[in-house]
């Protein structure tokens, strides 16, 4: 071993054995400071003749190196262990709770709502509104239901004592079928009678003086209505069918349609939905002809009366199509499994943080319209 | 509607099952409500005859039968029936039999120490009738053994139909049976007119009120026996629902539910001389049947005598010259009332009947003639007596309505193809008459037909509706367009931002009291009809609604509650969508970071209005600060947000504690409502954004603190700020706020971060001076002083 070699031999024993910062820096200067025991051999390179350098050369820059490289190596050791040290002492419970963000939601029927407009504007329908303080015209005789029609007697209407211009009381929309109205009339005095094809849904607060468990004086109603050419009741059926399905999510979903009486419509039908039972609860869709399986009645529709196109001012010989109404809260109610009208307008938060949805549960048709 | 089976067999030949029928009836609209079988409660009971009777050994009043039900063994029976005796036969029903007048089944029994098999059942017991003073006693020659159901002839179903407002012709048994008949049910029996022997003058009768009555008819049977009408005509009436009371009654009743044709009978003794179909005086009061006194005015028709008004004319009889027990002579009514006159009275009176509901849907106007007949004539064979002439004042509207139909309009309108035989066969069926050019005559019954669309429906409905092919909508190739208004979308975005900044989603009634409405300017609109004091007065404002809603979650222990609404305010001239908020209970929840609970303030209302605006696409960044929020706030702590003096987003604040004292809320609360309709929506035009390259140069921020008076508001202070350089600041932010002696007395000290924005150059030691200095002195104009 040569001279150069046992030095830097003495100094690897010494870094390893250094205990702290300080006796490695005391290491270094001993070994590579200026007048360190290695900087003074390498100093002595300059007095040998070219031959003994050749020899000497690589063995002391090579002891030089190897001990620096081992002082920085036990440094960052050194700084290592102590920050570990010190993370060590940071340490805290992270099985405490972090600080809490309020849990908003969004009431189902706002939900269904969004859900309606989603698959009908697939489908081309746009979504309209009207007043829900409404007169007798637009709410009754424009829906071919006259002042001494019985089906006003089912309709169970709020009134008002202010009168319209006609002097008849205003009263509280009893279904969003003005909204039908008040649009094909818009259309009609847009193109001077000539008509214009619609395609609309018209969701709303509707009310009626009925109060039960089953029955809210205010609850939600949909309204679809399609005025255009050629449009018959089967495209009617088609339609609901597709809803329904799109709705609910399922394809075994039937319906049933069954003659009824609407003034607004002629034809009417109700329209049934097939049901079946899963795990104790009714479901839509499945087998309805299985042994708890059965219709229920979901909404009422037809083919818009003439009378009724006529007197928005367009042309019924030209213009046809259909209208259908249902109830919003009742959708909620069979899609989301809700038992309790009421709770819907109750405002329990208890409610609303089990059944309400979350601000981002906004319904698309590439990730579904339930949620 | 309710009628038996065998109700409806007497107008339908048919050998349809019953599920065949009550599901034909569903599907051509005729909906089946419900279906009974009277006899599923009595099928134990059995014709049995007393074959022993014997005292009881331990009581006087109890007898000891042997009964014979056809079992090979008799039962031994303790009864306390008065008629029960050997010989008699009578109904059993055995141990294990449910008797439903008594609701309780039948166990063996021991009766004072003798053992009883079974009972002999009295009508009650069987809810065939009142009587129970002794045991149903049946003919001697009644079977033995056979069921009692069976030979009471009471194994009948009994359908209840619901008839939509537009069929009365569906209101009497006979018109179910023609639809029946033309959907594949059977044949229509044919109606049987009985011959009725008149004879003598006819009463006096005559029409004032043309319009309202246009015909009555009339004729009057003398020297009747009124009593019990028949067993059959019972058991038809109560498959109805109705109560038979006696054969004079029973028979205007029969006919008016067999026949869809209501009747009136007037006892001719409490008649001062002849009818009169007229209008009610203004004022005129009449006593009516259901025992009510009703106030008619010249809206209405009466039938009256010379003296006293006795009907509301196709409504309701009066209570005075009804038929009864004494009665001898009669005078039966057989009248057309104008529909919609009796729709208009009945609604008046709000009063409702058989007769109403039959002649406010137009009955049959040609069917007078036999309606008087068959009327008479079951007076006739019921009572007895010798019937007069009839007597026909008026005219009924009995002209016919003819439709010029396509055959082809019910492939084009209903969805569904028919041959053209089929449909005339469906239409004739249903009483149409179709000529060769398709002429069709419309039934004088069917009052609903007025165009060729009601005709559609006739065949589809008998067709099956389930027969119409589903047919896609035409579609546009291509994706859906939108179809989403500004106003929705912004709607939609405020809604799912509230919801995602904490706040729950809550409906509220539209309609609130007149106290709740009071704090808020009161409501312009007041229901005529509420249904209660609670729920009377549209709401001028979200926030009543919303404070109950708090109050009753407070009440279930909620600690923290955020709410928010979205729906209108109903005011004088229009409908308003607003979002209401109201936030109360702990803001923050006590923690082991943050310590104890905080409450909400009214930065927290602020806070939470321009985020939703800002979602709703209002320009948040030029809205000012108001005060005027309005009564119901807080006059310190509220405010609003506006664009421009006139144009109010937004109110906000603490609740008034005098407003939630008034609306019963404990505690307080701070809300907001945000007026949707006055947010300026931009309309969309392209996707293109403005221009926009990232500064190179960094933003540098200056700090300046200001010692103002304490009434100096913070925003003025801003807007100072800024004004100093309108480019080059891009934001001035009040980041610290500090009031005490060290300022002195009424002034506090305002802190700004101002945010400068280099474009071109970096901004020298120079540029910097010269716009602080412009900085403090637009601060000075308000009186500010920079601090040392």
């Amino acid at each position: 071993m040569s001279a150069s070699e046992e030095i830097a031999e003495k100094y690897l024993g010494q870094i390893a054995a250094a205990g702290d910062g300080d006796a490695l820096e005391a290491i270094r200067v001993a070994a590579l400071g200026k007048k360190g025991e290695i900087s003074l051999l390498l100093k002595t390179l300059g007095k040998m003749t070219p031959e003994e350098r050749q020899t000497e050369g690589p063995k002391i820059n090579g002891a030089r190196q190897a001990v620096a490289d081992a002082i920085a190596a036990r440094k960052d050791a050194m700084d290592s262990e102590a920050l570990n040290a010190r993370l060590a002492t940071e340490k805290l419970d992270m099985t405490l709770p972090p600080p809490g963000a309020p849990k908003g939601s969004i009431h189902p029927v706002s939900q269904v709502m969004d859900e309606l407009a989603e698959i009908f504007a697939d489908l081309g329908f746009s979504v309209a509104t009207g007043p829900e303080i409404e007169d007798d015209w637009h709410n009754f005789t424009a829906l071919n239901i006259p002042e001494t029609h019985p089906a006003r007697a089912m309709h169970d209407t709020f009134y008002f004592p202010q009168t319209d211009d006609s002097g008849m009381p205003k009263l509280l929309r009893t279904h969003t079928s003005p909204v039908q109205i008040r649009t094909m009339m818009d259309v009609a005095k847009q193109t001077n009678g000539a008509g214009e094809p619609i395609y609309l849904i018209a969701p709303g607060r509707t009310y009626r003086s009925d109060s039960d468990a089953t029955h809210t004086p205010m609850f939600h109603q949909v309204e679809g209505l399609v005025i255009d050419k050629g449009i018959h009741m089967g495209h009617l059926k088609w339609t609901l069918e597709t809803f329904v399905r799109a709705f609910f999510e399922r394809d075994d979903i039937e319906l049933r349609l069954r003659p009824s009486y609407f003034p607004f419509t002629e034809p009417s039908a109700e329209v049934d939905v097939g049901f079946s039972v899963e795990k104790g609860r009714r479901i839509i869709g499945g087998d309805s002809r299985s042994n708890e399986g059965g219709w229920m009645e979901i909404l009422g529709s037809g083919m818009v009366h003439p009378n009724v196109i006529r007197n928005c001012g367009l042309d019924p010989d030209v213009w046809q199509g259909f209208a259908f109404g249902c109830g919003i809260d009742r959708l909620a109610m069979l899609k989301y499994g809700m038992d309790d009208l009421r709770a819907f307008f109750d405002g329990d938060l208890r409610w609303a943080d089990h059944y309400g949805f979350d601000a981002l549960d906004v319904p698309t048709l590439s990730g579904g319209v339930g949620a | 509607m309710k009628f038996s089976l065998s109700w409806l067999k007497a107008h339908l030949d048919t050998d349809a099952s019953l599920t065949e029928i009550t599901e034909k009836l569903t599907d051509i609209g005729l909906e089946l409500e419900g279906l009974e079988n009277p006899a599923d409660a009595l099928r134990p009971f059995r014709v049995a005859k007393v074959i022993e009777a014997g005292p009881h050994p331990n009581a006087d009043k109890l007898q000891l039968l042997k009964v014979d039900d056809g079992r090979a063994e008799p039962w031994q029976v303790v009864c306390g029936a008065p008629n029960a005796r050997k010989d008699m036969v009578g109904v059993f029903g055995p141990p294990g039999t449910y008797i439903p007048g008594s609701d309780f089944t039948l166990k063996p029994a021991k009766i004072r120490d003798v053992e009883s098999f079974g009972m002999m059942c009295s009508a009650r017991e069987l809810e065939l009738g009142d009587d129970h003073d002794g045991i149903i006693e049946l003919p001697s020659d009644a079977p033995v053994g056979t069921s009692y159901a069976d030979y009471a002839q009471l194994d009948d179903p009994v359908l209840d139909v619901a008839i939509t407002p537009n069929r009365q012709d569906c209101m009497g048994v006979r018109g179910i049976a023609r639809d029946l008949a033309a959907a594949g049910m059977g044949t229509l029996k044919p109606l049987s007119l009985p011959t009725v022997q008149r004879g003598g003058a006819g009463p006096d009768i005559a029409i004032e009120d043309t319009e309202g009555c246009p015909a009555f008819f009339g004729c009057t049977v003398m020297g009747v026996t009124n009593g019990a009408s028949p067993g059959w005509m019972q058991a038809r009436l109560k498959s109805a629902g109705q109560k038979p009371i006696s054969a004079l009654v029973d028979i205007t009743n029969y006919v008016t539910l067999d026949q869809g044709r209501p009747l009136h009978v007037y006892d001719v003794a409490k008649l001062k001389g002849g009818l009169v179909a007229r209008k009610a005086k203004n004022g005129e009061k009449l006593m009516a049947l259901n025992d009510k006194e009703y106030t008619l005015d010249e809206t209405m028709t009466v039938i009256a005598d010379q003296a006293d008004a006795h009907g509301i004319g196709g409504i309701m009889g009066g209570a005075t010259n009804g038929t009864d027990e004494n009665t001898t002579d009669v005078l039966i009514e057989c009248a057309y009332f104008d529909p919609a006159r009796i729709a208009r009275t009945g609604q008046k009176l709000m009063l409702t009947s058989d007769a109403r509901q039959r002649f406010e849907r137009g009955v049959d106007p040609a069917f007078l003639e036999e309606g008087i007949g068959i009327a008479t004539a079951l007076v006739q064979e019921l009572c007895g007596g010798t019937a007069s002439e009839i007597t026909r004042a008026g005219e009924a509207p009995t002209e016919q309505n003819v439709i010029a139909y396509d055959p082809g309009q019910c492939a084009s309108l209903g969805g569904l193809d028919v041959t053209p035989d089929r449909q005339k066969a469906i239409l004739e069926a249903l009483g149409f008459v179709v000529d060769s050019n398709w002429q069709v005559t419309v039934p004088t019954w069917r009052r609903d037909i007025h165009g060729w669309q009601d005709l559609v429906e006739e065949v589809i409905r008998i067709e099956g509706l389930d027969n119409i092919p589903s047919t896609p909508l035409p579609r546009k190739p291509g994706v859906a367009k939108p179809t989403a208004s500004p106003e929705q979308l912004a709607e939609r975005k405020a809604r799912r931002a509230a919801a995602a900044r904490g706040l729950n989603e809550v409906v509220n009634w539209s309609f609130i009291s007149e106290k709740e409405a009071s704090p808020f300017g009161g409501g312009t609109w007041s229901l005529a009809n509420p249904i209660s004091e609670d729920m009377k007065v549209m709401r001028p404002s979200l926030l009543p609604g919303l404070l109950a809603a708090a109050q009753r979650n407070a009440a279930r222990g909620a600690s923290s509650i955020r709410l928010f609404e979205v729906g209108r305010r109903y005011l004088e001239s229009s409908e308003h969508p607003t979002i209401g908020l109201l936030l109360t209970g702990e803001n923050r929840a006590r923690s082991w970071q943050t310590g104890a609970a905080t409450k909400f303030d009214a930065y927290d209302a602020k806070a939470e209005v321009i985020a939703i605006l800002a979602a709703a696409g209002a320009p948040t960044d030029k809205l000012m600060d108001f005060a005027e929020a309005g009564d119901h706030y807080h006059p310190g702590q509220s405010g609003t947000l506006r664009l421009g003096p006139k144009k109010i987003l937004a109110a906000y604040g603490v609740l008034h504690p005098s407003t939630c004292k008034a609306m019963g809320f404990k505690g307080s609360a701070v809300a907001a409502e945000i007026f949707l309709d006055a947010i300026p929506l931009k309309k969309k035009s392209g996707h293109m954004r403005e221009a926009f390259a990232p500064p190179a140069l960094q933003a540098v921020t200056r700090d300046f603190a200001f010692i103002v008076d304490a009434d100096v508001a913070a925003d003025d202070l801003v807007r100072a700020v800024k004004g100093a350089d309108k480019k080059l600041i891009t934001d001035a932010r009040i980041f610290d706020l500090f009031e005490g002696p060290s300022v002195g007395e009424g002034k506090k000290s305002l802190a700004v971060e101002i945010t400068l924005q280099p474009m071109d150059a970096t901004l020298t030691e120079e540029d910097l001076k010269s716009l602080s200095d412009k900085v403090v002195a637009n601060a000075t104009k308000l009186g500010a002083e920079l601090r040392g």
